[in-house]
């Protein structure tokens, strides 16, 4: 094995592995100064480099070449080199970029995150809020496309989809055979399938939990509840299906299963793939063996007065006032 | 200063055909390779000529082609980038259509330096007829020993495909252009890696533009020392320009690198004056990517120099007072032109064009196109102008490939040097509607 190499994100130094990427060495190192992203996703290859929210700021390239980089950086494609010094939260340049970043993927949003199932848990909302600004400077028409269901299971919502580009990779390397893509281009592109074919195979279900907003949703559950309204507990079962790991979290409302999905880690990403039988078919408290209250290490809505500490946003802990107004927040946060 | 080679047998009759182009000296450059030649002294030679890409961002030739990996077990590709799509260029046509083999010749040639088996033109979508020339000449070169196995009897195999896109401009993006050619969507790839160390079915790659890999013939010919010598400072060899818009003479062009660019506008030999005796508003001098400039600050640099047309003289004063060779489209702007209609056509093209996969691209061409229209056609407010700069600095520099870029540029340079004009755009709606800004005082006396 190659020697570790040290890299040093905005003040935190941490030695990872040749070959390691910026926002992965982040992760390695935690906390505040993890870039955000919408795209990447760990467990898909090819993944990453298209919603440009990771960017940032490469003041120092390395030990031996100290230069520092032109231009902000992808994070999920850079490759870490022995000496690099990373600006993320650090840089205003980076700050101001993520906010423009944000701006452009919400001017084609609908924002109708109150009757939208992915609010509470959604990539897009919780980025929007720390990074975004309050109000939008556009003023046109908004793109518009028709709901599909595609499939029996699943619903897009093209409206909503910042073109991530994730579905199509679960569906090129989780499921045999993948008939959806992006169609068109520019502003026009879509996720869809070509001639109206319905995705049907045991891991399509997937997509659901891969997709960063709300654009594919399991109609098992759509408008049943919002998501801070249940109770998600860890659970297991052994599935039949060998590419199935049969972990999943079950999300209560009283008695009631309402939704399975697989279990999401504090980056959103799933940690084990799950397939259709159990995400749609198994809603029964005894088909599953339980192991206990979820913990949701998220700044996000879900998160906040469960059973999770609550984690007040960087935005709140910087400005005085905010910090006054949530002191509730922060005296939980020290216990 | 009117020294032609890439187009010095262009008015011979039936030089699109073998025998003649064979009888006015063609496939020197083949021989003098494959036969006296080893690939490296070829890289060489094109190293020594300075050649910087013709295809716009004007990298050294000889530099790249170094670059290129060479692990054992893997084949290595040529590409040439055909794909000609920028407003404003059509030189790469003009050169297809007219001589065909010197690009076959140049990619021979190129190919051998390279040590790559199997070469491609990727020809854009609507050059189909193009596509038809280019493929009755390969077979000429086919069934004269020139392409296939063992050429002129030195053990060097070469096979050569053309590849028609489907009319996308994105597809002239280097890595773009390799999806497409490999049978995917045309998006861009994130780099690194870059194609020189894996391209084409994830092995090293060479992409040129039509007319770095037509010249190459003449660089070895030559010798990359002599090319060196025609030129200026590191603008080396002889540039084909696409001088199109308000002139008496539009067309293509060769010039020796260093021309003055008032001479090339207002001499007979070229552009021959701008139309109907109106004055020169504006020149967008190397295709609708790169930075409009006044007529004040194309024809000299900020510093009172004559600008020529060179890369380093067109790039002077950076993007405040300057612009770029680019691919050399030069397109010229008369006194009724109207900037901010001109600036919303760009937007427009590059909005249709985005391929839609980073955000900031997909996003902002889109807005600004909206937003630019909106000033067009009388209903602008003035904040839209400080709008317009905002959104193109949050695309600029923050996406995968130059298109993000390019459809930065032309907005934020033409609010730069013509401010005046989009305020009285939005100031005088209803006026503006009916009559053109004209010529403002200011751009038409030289700065200082």
């Amino acid at each position: 094995m190659a020697d570790k190499i040290k890299v040093t994100i905005d003040g935190k130094s941490v030695e990872v592995e040749p070959g390691t990427t910026i926002l992965n060495a982040a992760r390695q190192i935690g906390g505040d100064i993890v870039p955000p992203a919408m795209c990447y996703y760990s467990k898909l290859k090819g993944s990453g480099g298209k919603c440009r929210t990771c960017l940032v700021k490469v003041a120092q390239g390395s030990e031996k070449d100290p230069r520092p980089m032109p231009k902000l950086v992808a994070s999920c494609q850079t490759q870490v080199m022995d000496g690099m010094v990373v600006e993320n939260t650090t840089s205003p340049e980076v700050i101001e970029a993520r906010k423009g970043i944000v701006e452009m993927l919400l001017i084609n949003h609908p924002l109708d995150c109150p009757v939208c199932d992915q609010a509470g848990e959604c990539d897009l909302q919780n980025l929007s809020f720390e990074h975004g600004a309050s109000n939008s400077r556009y003023e046109f028409e908004r793109r518009t496309f028709e709901r599909v269901d595609i499939g029996d299971k699943v619903q897009l919502h093209m409206n909503r989809c910042i073109l991530c580009y994730r579905c199509v990779y679960t569906a090129d390397q989780i499921t045999e055979g993948r008939v959806h893509g992006v169609l068109n281009r520019g502003d026009k592109s879509e996720i869809s399938t070509y001639i109206s074919a319905a995705i049907e195979n045991d891991f399509s279900g997937n997509v659901i939990d891969v997709c960063p907003v709300g654009a594919l949703t399991d109609k098992t559950f759509r408008f049943k509840n919002r998501v801070w309204f249940t109770k998600p507990v860890d659970a297991h079962r052994d599935c039949e299906h060998e590419k199935c790991s049969g972990k999943v979290v079950l999300w209560y409302k009283g008695e009631d299963v309402l939704r399975v999905t697989a279990r999401k880690d504090q980056y959103g990403e799933v940690e084990s793939f799950i397939c259709n039988t159990c995400r749609f078919d198994k809603k029964a408290t005894s088909d599953w063996t339980i192991e206990g209250p979820r913990k949701i290490d998220e700044t996000s809505v879900i998160s906040s007065n469960h059973y999770e500490m609550a984690h007040p946003l960087p935005v709140i802990e910087k400005n005085p006032a905010l910090i006054e107004a949530n002191k509730k927040m922060f005296h939980k946060k020290i216990k | 200063m009117s020294r032609k080679i890439l187009l010095e047998h262009i008015d011979v009759p039936g030089i699109n055909t073998f025998e003649t182009y064979r009888k006015m000296g063609g496939y020197r450059s083949v021989e003098k390779a494959l036969k006296t030649m080893s690939p490296d002294d070829v890289v060489e030679e094109v190293k020594k000529s300075g050649m910087r890409g013709r295809g716009g961002a004007g990298f050294p030739t000889g530099m790249k082609w170094s670059f290129l990996a060479k692990p054992e077990g893997k084949p290595r590709y040529l590409v040439c980038n055909a794909d000609e799509s920028e407003p404003g260029t059509f030189k790469d046509r003009y050169l297809m259509e007219k001589i065909p083999h010197a690009l076959i010749e140049g990619m021979i040639t190129s190919s051998y330096a390279l040590g790559a088996k199997t070469s491609y033109i990727y020809i854009r979508g609507e050059y189909f007829y193009v596509l038809r020339i280019l493929e009755k000449a390969i077979a000429e070169a086919y069934a004269n020993g020139f392409l296939g196995k063992n050429i002129l009897g030195s053990g060097y195999d070469l096979d050569l495909y053309v590849h028609p896109g489907a009319g996308a401009y994105i597809c002239g993006e280097e890595t773009a252009l390799l999806e497409s050619l490999e049978g995917k969507r045309g998006n861009p790839r994130v780099k690194p890696p870059f194609p020189a160390i894996a391209g084409l079915y994830a092995c090293p790659t060479v992409v040129n533009n039509v007319e770095t890999i037509a010249a190459v013939a003449p660089i070895v010919n030559m010798g990359g020392d002599e090319y060196a010598k025609i030129g200026i400072g590191r603008s080396t060899g002889t540039k084909l320009i696409s001088a199109s818009g308000h002139i008496n003479n539009p067309g293509i062009y060769e010039i020796e690198l260093g021309l003055p660019v008032e001479e090339f506008i207002y001499s007979d030999k070229y552009c021959g004056g701008i139309k109907n005796g109106k004055r020169l508003k504006a020149v967008v001098a190397g295709g609708s990517s790169v930075p409009i400039l006044p007529a004040n600050l194309i024809l000299k640099t900020a510093n009172n120099e004559a600008r020529l047309m060179s890369y380093e003289s067109l790039s002077d004063g950076g993007f405040v007072s300057g612009t770029m060779l680019g691919s050399g489209g030069f397109i010229v702007y008369d006194e009724d032109s109207c900037i901010v209609r001109n600036t919303w056509n760009f937007s427009r093209f590059y909005h249709h064009e985005s391929c839609g996969q980073c955000s900031p691209c997909r996003e902002g061409t889109g807005w600004m196109e909206k937003v630019l229209h909106r000033i067009e056609y009388g209903h602008g407010k003035l904040s839209d102008i400080d709008l317009l700069v905002e959104v193109s600095k949050k695309i600029e520099g923050n996406t995968i490939c130059p298109l993000g870029d390019a459809a930065a540029w032309p907005v934020a340079s033409a609010i730069r040097h013509f401010r005046e004009e989009f305020e009285w755009h939005i100031n005088e709606a209803k006026l503006s509607q009916t009559r053109n800004f004209g010529l403002l005082a200011a751009h038409e006396a030289p700065v200082k």
